[in-house]
């Protein structure tokens, strides 16, 4: 098996596809790439299927070197990357020689960059995917939820050499917003909340908790009061928008348990997901309900045609 | 059906939930099972996933190849159809052997103070239940079952363990579940089952889906160890 050998794993890096789709009813979760709309690119600028597997890599530190010849593609934030001595761009592709060492520095803006390799990553699916959810042990090179580790070989075929890609500036990641707007397609309980509660979900300026993850983003603000609201658990999409006992709402993201008891407001615009992805604990956000026909347009207009 | 039920409403961009009744009950649990296997066959591919519950369904569907208005109508469309048939699904019923004893299932003792019963008391009103499989999430394989005899009902653990034991059988107010795999958790543990309960190697991943009826049935400390129940799972792993 030969590919790439991880020197360094960096912060956390994982192996993630589009996501686990078809047994949410054995409480099996989505996982996939955060960022899909930098994923989608990276894929694209390798020329490889969409759900082709890559690598999803938190703040940086990666270090992995070639055993083989190829073209990759680095998509999402901003990291300074290396290969060999020179530093090199970001959303474009790189041709690859056996014994060429990729190197990641931390992210300057953003937070999660995705690297393609041309053909996708070779690894085991388990239930139709590759990606890794840590917390239910599952995808991953050994399917058993690891993230990389020293030492790992990430397989991949070798291809020619092909005329380097690029991505348009005008669509790369933007990141630094003073305060970042998040579309949510209202929905679930949303008719059963109060106009007060309601207007102070809408008028807070939320930050984004340390204690977040790719399972849920959990928010500070000020308390929304939902004293006596009772509710039997019940499926939950991603990017639910739940408000539990202590009135600060969590967004459920991409390793979400697949049901839960807490009362929701709608879910996170997929597109909007994407921008989560990028955000770092700290980081401020604001709601702004987006209608469902709103949504959909705008999903059949940004399809790739 | 009660009254304002079915509810259709919106979740995400690409998914909707439909509340049968205000409660659940073996009649929802046989709608929810229908509409869901019909709706797969109804929709191909422009499904991508279905999360049954309690009471409710979660249908999420690719927004490229179907909007939700149409979604609705199918979903109200399926409904419709059970309503004309009336026939109750064949729900399957599962056995799980369970070894109920105080070394397996470290608060029976404290569900026997809470409810003035004796231990075998508990341990029998644990197996003479047929439950229903009402949902499955928190954790993969993991099965929420209802409606434990309220007299054993007994409050999660005021602080949670950090190991509970795969198989272990559990006991939060008038649920219970089996836990499929080894992980922390607050619900009251009665007995050890010694079957595997989520295999993601092997078809089917798990004994039981959502609608099916599970019985206990009690088997002693041999029995455990030749289903495949590991002795070390007996001593101190309960922490």
């Amino acid at each position: 098996m030969t590919g790439f050998k991880v020197i360094n794993p960096g912060m956390h890096s994982l192996l993630q596809d589009k996501g686990r789709m078809g047994f949410h009813s054995l409480g099996v979760t989505s996982g996939g790439a955060f960022d899909q709309y930098s994923f989608g690119w990276a894929n694209r600028l390798c020329l490889n299927p969409e759900n082709a597997g890559c690598i999803e890599i938190l703040v940086g530190g990666l270090i992995l070197e070639a055993q083989l010849s190829t073209q990759i593609a680095i998509t999402g934030a901003d990291m300074p990357i290396k290969i060999n001595d020179s530093i090199v761009e970001n959303w474009c592709t790189h041709n690859i020689q056996a014994g060429d060492k990729i190197a990641f520095g931390y992210a300057t803006a953003g937070c999660r960059a995705y690297l393609a390799v041309a053909g996708g990553i070779q690894a085991p699916v388990i239930f139709n995917s590759l990606s890794t959810v840590v917390r239910e042990s599952l995808g991953g090179l050994t399917k058993l939820g690891k993230p990389l580790e020293k030492g790992d070989i990430v397989a991949c075929s070798s291809s020619s050499h092909s005329t380097e890609r690029s991505v348009p500036a005008k669509y790369h990641c933007e990141f630094d917003t003073d305060i970042a707007e998040i579309r949510m397609v209202t929905g679930y309980q949303y008719e059963q909340f109060s106009q007060q509660q309601i207007s102070q979900f809408f008028a807070t300026d939320y930050v984004i908790s340390p204690n977040s993850d790719r399972m849920g983003y959990r928010l500070q603000g000020p308390a929304i009061d939902i004293t006596g609201c009772e509710m039997l658990s019940e499926g939950i999409s991603l990017g639910a928008v739940q408000l539990p006992a202590d009135g600060m709402p969590i967004i459920l993201l991409c390793d979400r348990q697949t049901i839960g008891g807490y009362p929701k407001l709608g879910s996170v615009f997929s597109q909007d997901i994407a921008k989560l992805a990028q955000m770092m604990p700290g980081k401020k956000l604001r709601f702004k309900p987006f209608s469902i026909e709103q949504a959909q347009q705008l999903l059949q207009e940004s399809a790739p045609k | 059906m009660s009254i304002g039920y079915p509810k259709v409403v919106i979740a995400s961009e690409n998914s909707t939930i439909v509340y049968f009744s205000e409660r659940p009950c073996s009649q929802t649990s046989d709608q929810i099972a229908y509409t869901a296997n019909v709706l797969k066959i109804r929709l191909g591919e422009e499904l991508i996933d279905l999360i049954p519950s309690y009471h409710s369904l979660l249908v999420i569907y690719d927004p490229l190849k179907i909007g939700f208005q149409k979604i609705e109508q199918e979903i109200r469309d399926t409904i419709n159809g059970w309503k004309a048939n009336n026939q109750p699904q064949q729900s399957r019923t599962v056995e799980l052997p369970v070894y109920y004893s105080p070394e397996s299932g470290p608060d029976l003792q404290r569900i026997a103070d809470h409810s003035g019963l004796s231990i075998d008391q508990v341990i029998e009103l644990h197996q003479q239940t047929k439950y229903t499989v009402y949902a499955m999430g928190f954790a993969p394989g993991f099965a929420y079952l209802g409606e434990v005899d309220e007299r054993i009902a007994m409050p999660r653990l005021a602080t949670p363990r950090h190991n509970v034991p795969q198989g272990a059988v559990a006991i939060a107010d008038r649920q219970t579940a089996i836990y499929p795999s080894q992980s922390p958790g607050g619900w009251n543990i009665v007995g050890l089952c010694p079957i595997r309960l989520f295999n993601a190697e092997k078809q089917p991943h798990t004994p039981m889906q959502v609608g099916d009826k599970i019985r206990f049935i009690s088997i002693d400390r041999d029995e455990f160890i030749q289903l495949g129940g590991s002795d070390k799972k007996l001593t101190g792993a309960i922490t």
